[in-house]
């Protein structure tokens, strides 16, 4: 009787790529709903009409690639990139933004290398970054949060979608725009004079911030990614903050706690500088990457011209990642100097 | 008691080791004809000592030991020799060797054996001797022979001798089955290791799923005559190879390309531990041992006593083989073990466990999928690598990075393969790598010495050629020399008057010269 030959191991453990994929797409709910009730349906939007899109540019780009395409569209991969990315872009925005960014990151950010493991760039924040550049107007236009406007339904989201011309939403200034414009008041008494302003950040920005906050430490509990770059980053921005926060002038860059719950910190935090395939690799590595994304991130919110900077931090980190992982090998068992008392 | 110490990663399969019910040993019996390979250790394969049509009784002497690092092979029952002739042995490559081919009569005679009456007055060299004869070799897995392990030049004094009764593989329960059974044994042997290593106390590391194994082996080493602890560790494969349990028992780095000797410390397997004892008291060689027979393919799971060279499908048979929904036969576990091509094979010394799991079991890998580096490989590495970094340079043949990265530290223990979920066959790309870097080092080993050859010899050309050209040259200044303090003398008178003085010289008989 003749067996089948295999190598060792011949056990394999319960964890897929495609379980990874949906753990991640699962996580995100806590914040897609804090966006949701803060900001409406626009988000959910989105991300629906980004998904339908990514996974039909996902298919045709396999088949232009020769590529057999339902193994590879079972492995969720493009419906994370494609719902980080509507998660990132603001509600209510035109067909034609979502469609962009979806290309440009499927495309650009994902194929043109390879496809799945090959990217050296965070697809979601690619496609974010070529619509930041080329529509700013767009990209800054954020619904005014639950309480401090008028809340659009299903039908004004889905008006604004497909007849962006024929929509009139409330925008308002985010929280983070408002500190970089700040000029002449206290800390104090911008949180007091302006309504965007809620107990620690932002109103609704906070809860957002909370929400995914809690969703990517369901990931760590669950193994999905190690604790080492979101920690850093976190730690980082906020070293940068204290020590820029200049007790609460008119020069502030603002408190740890706001940096914290602002814009998208903990979304960049634990879905976006988590990505694996283009972070750096070890653990070490991931401390590192994530330091120097804290770090960026503060620079460019309170000293650059973008209120916000995940994307730029992440891209820009992105190049860094293999020189990073160069120089962050962790000590293999035997490498270890040896001590004396081992003598 | 001891503290013990954690070790980088691991993980947890399922152990299944309920399933082959350790703790009581069953006899596999006498098959019709026995297949023993004259190399079933690492070494030189050994030398024949007998002939086809000869009869032999058990224990007699087969084929003796080639030198140093190789060992003797002895009859595990009585029979006639009926075949010496190349078969397929257990090997990843499906590779054939010399082997003895034994038809057993079912007498069972053995030759009459004793042992040393008391080992402890016995010199370690004397004992030393007589474990070689017995033909024993490392019974975990490597088969490395135990002799040569006792008389390895010590870079280091030794002081601890381990009993490695981990036994980390899911499924496996032989050590287990050993340890409840024949504990008094594994001590005794450990002593008289530890007697001839002349180590002052003796560790035996047993993880703790296996509670009856650590109460038998814990009263058996109460009553041993020197130090003898039995710890007990959290359950996590793979604690049980040599240099992780090393790390956990004494906190310990065994130094990269170093042997556990470098610190003072000698590992043996329980198995190896209860050969010596047998061969040490009762002058018994090596010729039986214990193998799990195991799987959900197996109507009878269990642990046999099988006789060495026993065909592994006369097993097959004795644990209850139901063929129809198998699809893999594994020697050893599930994690390290490799699969057979054939069932005509026979166990060897290494055998510990033959695994015939069903397909919904251990089903077959399906497709790799893309890594995405996601680094749960890296989390699992019990020796810290990056497992998915080498993947990339083992797919590049990047042979500076993949040193770089300490591919040569990989004990392929699977357990990155086993997390990865991708279904990438990381293990497999190691050991490609591995072999490539051994291939393109011998390359390298050749061209340097064909380099040297060649060089030697430009140089022994020009130095033939520079001598001549001295040679000449002196010659030259001889000729110009002479000719410049014989001023203007005419040569063809000179040589005249030469000839003329020669034959002078010859009619005076005198020396012409």
């Amino acid at each position: 009787m003749s067996f089948l030959r295999i190598t060792s191991p011949h056990g394999h453990g319960p964890m897929t790529t495609t379980q990874v994929m949906q753990m991640v797409l699962l996580a995100t709910l806590p914040g897609v709903a804090a966006l949701t009730w803060f900001f409406g349906p626009g988000t959910l939007i989105n991300i629906a009409f980004g998904g339908a899109l990514a996974l039909a540019c996902e298919y045709l780009v396999l088949r232009l690639r020769n590529r057999e395409p339902t193994p590879y569209l079972k492995d969720y991969s493009v419906l994370v990139t494609s719902t980080l990315l509507c998660i990132a872009l603001p509600p209510y925005a035109p067909w034609w933004l979502v469609m962009t960014g979806i290309l440009a990151a499927v495309i650009l950010g994902k194929h043109v290398f390879g496809g799945l493991g090959y990217n050296p760039f965070n697809p979601a924040m690619v496609g974010y970054v070529v619509l930041l550049i080329s529509f700013p107007l767009q990209m800054s236009s954020w619904q005014a949060p639950r309480g401090l406007g008028d809340m659009p339904g299903l039908s004004e989201a889905l008006t604004a979608l497909f007849l962006p011309a024929t929509y009139d939403g409330v925008t308002m200034a985010t929280p983070l725009d408002l500190l970089r414009q700040n000029k002449g008041l206290l800390m104090e008494d911008l949180y007091q004079q302006t309504p965007q302003f809620g107990q620690w950040a932002g109103v609704g920005w906070e809860w957002v911030n909370i929400a995914f906050l809690a969703g990517g430490l369901w990931l760590i509990y669950r193994g999905i990614f190690t604790w080492h770059a979101p920690l850093a980053m976190l730690v980082m921005l906020g070293l940068c903050a204290a020590i820029g926060f200049d007790s609460g002038s008119s020069e502030s860059g603002g408190s740890p706690l706001l940096h914290w719950l602002s814009g998208a910190t903990m979304f960049g935090a634990f879905f976006i500088i988590t990505d694996p395939v283009s972070g750096a690799t070890s653990n070490r590595g991931r401390l590192l990457f994530g330091a120097l994304v804290g770090i960026l991130l503060y620079l460019i919110r309170v000293h650059g011209n973008y209120p916000d900077a995940v994307a730029f931090a992440v891209l820009i980190l992105n190049f860094a990642a293999p020189f990073i992982d160069q120089y962050t090998q962790p000590t293999t068992y035997g490498h270890r100097p040896i001590k004396e008392d081992d003598e | 008691m001891n503290t013990v110490f954690g070790i980088h990663g691991g993980i947890h399969p399922p152990e299944e080791k309920a399933l082959s019910n350790p703790g009581t040993i069953l006899d596999a019996g006498i098959p019709p004809t026995l297949v023993l390979p004259l190399s079933q250790h690492i070494g030189k394969p050994s030398n024949l000592e007998v002939g086809v049509g000869e009869h032999v009784l058990g224990g007699q002497l087969l084929a003796a030991a080639d030198g140093l690092v190789s060992v003797p092979l002895h009859a595990p029952t009585s029979g006639t020799v009926t075949a010496i002739e190349p078969r397929p042995v257990p090997h990843p490559s499906g590779m054939e060797n010399i082997c003895l081919e034994l038809s057993c009569d079912g007498r069972a005679q053995w030759l009459d054996t004793s042992g040393f009456a008391n080992w402890t007055e016995e010199k370690p060299e004397v004992l030393v001797e007589a474990i070689r004869a017995a033909g024993i070799a490392g019974m975990g897995g490597a088969g490395f022979p135990t002799a040569v392990k006792l008389l390895a030049p010590q870079r280091a004094p030794m002081h601890t001798l381990i009993i490695n009764g981990t036994e980390c593989e899911p499924y496996i329960t032989a050590d287990d089955t050993l340890m409840q059974v024949e504990a008094a044994c594994i001590v005794e042997g450990a002593e008289i290791l530890a007697h001839i290593l002349g180590v002052e106390r003796i560790l035996f590391g047993v993880e703790d799923n296996k509670p009856a194994a650590l109460a038998a082996m814990k009263a058996a080493a109460d009553g041993a005559g020197r130090p003898c602890e039995v710890m007990a560790f959290p359950t996590k494969y793979p604690s049980g190879g040599e240099k992780q349990l090393i790390e956990i028992l004494t906190g310990k780095q065994v130094p990269t390309g170093g042997l556990p000797a470098d610190l003072g410390i000698v590992c043996q397997n329980p198995g190896t531990a209860v050969a010596v004892r047998d061969a040490i008291c009762d002058g018994k060689p090596l010729t039986d041992r214990l193998v799990t027979l195991t799987g959900r393919a197996l109507a009878r799971p269990g642990n046999y006593r099988v006789r060495l060279g026993t065909p592994i499908e006369y097993l097959l048979q004795v644990a209850g083989f139901e063929p129809k929904e198998n699809r893999r036969l594994i020697h050893g576990g599930p994690m390290m073990g490799f699969a057979l091509e054939s069932s005509s094979v026979p166990v060897v010394k290494t055998t510990n466990c033959i695994l015939v799991p069903t397909e919904q079991e251990l089903p077959t890998p399906p497709p790799a999928q893309a890594c995405i580096r996601c680094g749960l490989c890296a989390e699992a590495c019990p020796a810290s690598l990056l497992p998915q970094q080498l993947y990339w340079y083992a797919r590049a043949r990047d042979q500076e990075q993949l040193e770089r990265h300490h591919l040569s530290d990989c004990i392929e223990c699977g357990a990155c393969s086993w997390v990865c979920p991708s279904h990438i066959p990381l293990v497999q790309y190691y050991r490609a790598a591995k072999g490539m870097i051994a291939d393109s080092k011998a390359e390298k080993v050749r061209s340097d010495r064909s380099r040297g050859r060649f060089e030697a010899r430009q140089e022994r050309l020009e130095h033939e050629t520079a001598a001549r050209e001295a040679q000449r040259a002196a010659r030259r200044a001889a000729a110009q020399k002479k000719a410049a303090e014989g001023g203007a003398e005419d040569p063809v008178a000179a040589a005249i008057a030469r000839a003329k003085a020669k034959k002078e010289a010859a009619a005076n008989e005198s020396d012409p010269s």
